[in-house]
């Protein structure tokens, strides 16, 4: 192989400045779509269980059609389709005046896409709880609502804790998708440096280390809240 | 330090094995050794940089730069003594083709490569075989000239490209405060455009007829301004083997001699195939002439 190696290029200016933004737009946007995420898959999922058919109908068209258009898809119609569609001043508003628009596109995407895997998870939590506790919760004179909140919710959140970190950490991942829409996230940062200076296997390597390094944190930190919220005898980690 | 002397020692291993039948053949060019060992002949292709480099209507990658690699290859041909030699087509994108080309994928890139010095850090370039430079197309009534009269405005650029850096050194320069919004690729680009989300979308200007050319309406656009950049292309061959370069700048001459290239662009930009429609500029006539060196 013919190449020169300088891995002194990525502490360079402008170079170390530009990975360590894209690092902290990866974080930004990844952080911000899971918040969105799992507040609207809660929400899904339990509609999803729902006595009511017509949330039922809803939530259920929801999740396949978010989970079943590919996420490049769906990107380039939040950017470019969506601002088309509507009123043509929220359209211009949302292509000339909103500010960091690349950044709320990418946030939107990716919480409605990760928010339907996320349903799909509490939903799988909920149904996998015996019909017998619902029926239990409501005999007792429990109101569905407090059926949910003090019954099938607090075990169903634990028993799809590492289900959900997968999505937690496919959602850093997908993020990266959003250099497609010109969010200049840790990849676009990679491939620009890699473009300015050539050195593309040292850049990559970096973002490589870095995707590598926070998906661990993730990882660890969601390992102990499992340890932590664990009910003896129930949850997978008290099983190994 | 350690990596490097390590990575030099493999790779000088590397070297003296397939070094051993070099000898026999008495060629120096590593490149044209994994040539003949491979049978094939790997050039990188663009998938959409029209007219130089392109997927024809019969799915084939066309053009003018692939053209030129063609009439290279028939050289190669000659000096190894392998008539049939086959030609792999592999396509490459802005971010890959260097990579491709420093891990001895390709033994030749045919696409739309500015020549630049940082590049020549991992990877050599043949004459220059087309010049242009960084322009920016509009709407036809924004009254847009020149990147001066864009203060405030939104303006696009293809991530990672020449035009990038040449649209912030100049609105640097005239301290502007222009809005960059990055895009993908060139067709995301000129979306951009069209959708107005951009008032304004740089790129180098050949690309920027290509484009307008292809659009729906392209009376409703234009390409203005002063060359915001200097981008000669140039055909990229792997680095340090000058046996190797040797052959194409030698085909690349005889052809700037005799006045075939001159037809040849003929062929495709006036108005060529895509229907560009650029004439030769005095320039790139000029520097067609300083390259026809002699035998």
């Amino acid at each position: 192989m013919s190449y020169s190696w300088n891995w002194g290029v990525l502490f360079e200016t402008p170079y170390l400045g530009w990975i360590l933004s894209g690092f902290y737009w990866t974080l930004v946007v990844s952080i911000s779509s899971w918040v969105i995420a799992f507040l609207l898959g809660s929400i899904v999922g339990i509609a999803r269980t729902s006595e009511i058919r017509s949330l039922r109908a809803i939530s259920t068209i929801y999740v396949e059609v978010f989970r079943n258009i590919p996420l490049l898809v769906q990107m380039f119609l939040w950017f470019f389709v969506l601002p088309e569609v509507v009123f043509v001043e929220l359209g211009s508003w949302i292509k000339r005046d909103l500010p960091f628009p690349e950044m709320w596109t990418a946030v939107m995407c990716l919480g409605t896409y990760t928010g339907a895997r996320v349903a799909e998870q509490v939903r799988a939590g909920i149904n996998s709880i015996s019909i017998g506790q619902r029926n239990a919760a409501l005999a007792i004179g429990l109101t569905p609502g407090q059926a949910y909140r003090y019954v099938l919710l607090p075990v169903a959140y634990r028993l799809i804790i590492p289900p959900l970190t997968s999505d937690f950490l496919g959602i850093f991942k997908n993020s990266s998708l959003g250099l497609t829409i010109g969010l200049l996230e840790l990849t676009a940062r990679t491939r620009q440096v890699s473009e300015y200076t050539f050195q593309s296997f040292e850049a990559f390597a970096a973002a490589t280390a870095l995707y590598v390094s926070v998906t661990y944190v993730v990882m660890k930190l969601m390992a102990v809240v499992e340890k932590r919220t664990a009910i003896p005898g129930l949850i997978s980690l008290e099983a190994k | 330090m350690n990596i490097k002397s390590i990575l030099m020692a493999a790779a000088c291993a590397a070297a003296m094995v397939s070094a051993q039948p070099a000898l026999a053949e008495d060629t120096d060019s590593f490149v044209l050794e994994r040539i003949k060992e491979r049978g094939v002949i790997n050039i990188g292709y663009r998938e959409s940089s029209i007219p130089f480099s392109y997927i024809g209507a019969d799915n084939k990658p066309i053009g003018y730069t692939i053209d030129l690699c063609m009439l290279i290859i028939d050289e190669i041909k000659k000096v190894i003594d392998v008539p049939d030699l086959k030609v792999g087509f592999i396509p490459v994108t802005g971010q890959t083709r260097i990579p491709l080309m420093a891990n001895g994928t390709l033994d030749m890139e045919c696409g739309s490569t500015t020549n630049n010095l940082t590049r020549s850090q991992q990877v050599d370039y043949l004459s220059v075989t087309f010049i242009t430079g960084t322009k920016l197309a509009v709407r036809r009534n924004s009254g847009i000239q020149e990147i001066e009269d864009m203060n405030g405005m939104p303006i696009a650029v293809a991530q990672g490209t020449t035009n990038e850096r040449a649209v912030k050194r100049a609105a640097e320069i005239a301290a502007l405060d222009v809005r960059i919004v990055n895009v993908k690729d060139l067709s995301q680009g000129w979306l951009a455009l069209e959708t107005d989300r951009v008032d304004a979308f740089a790129g180098d200007s050949v690309m920027l007829y290509g484009l307008r050319s292809k659009s729906k309406n392209p009376e409703d656009f234009e390409v203005v301004g002063r060359f915001l950049s200097y981008d000669p292309y140039g055909i990229m061959v792997p680095r340090n083997d000058s046996t190797f370069r040797l052959i194409g700048n030698k085909t690349l001459a005889t052809l700037m001699r005799s006045g075939d290239l001159q037809a040849l662009y003929t062929h495709w930009f006036e108005p060529g195939p895509a229907d560009i429609n650029m004439p030769l500029s005095d320039t790139l006539q000029t520097a067609f002439e300083i390259q026809a060196l002699p035998e």
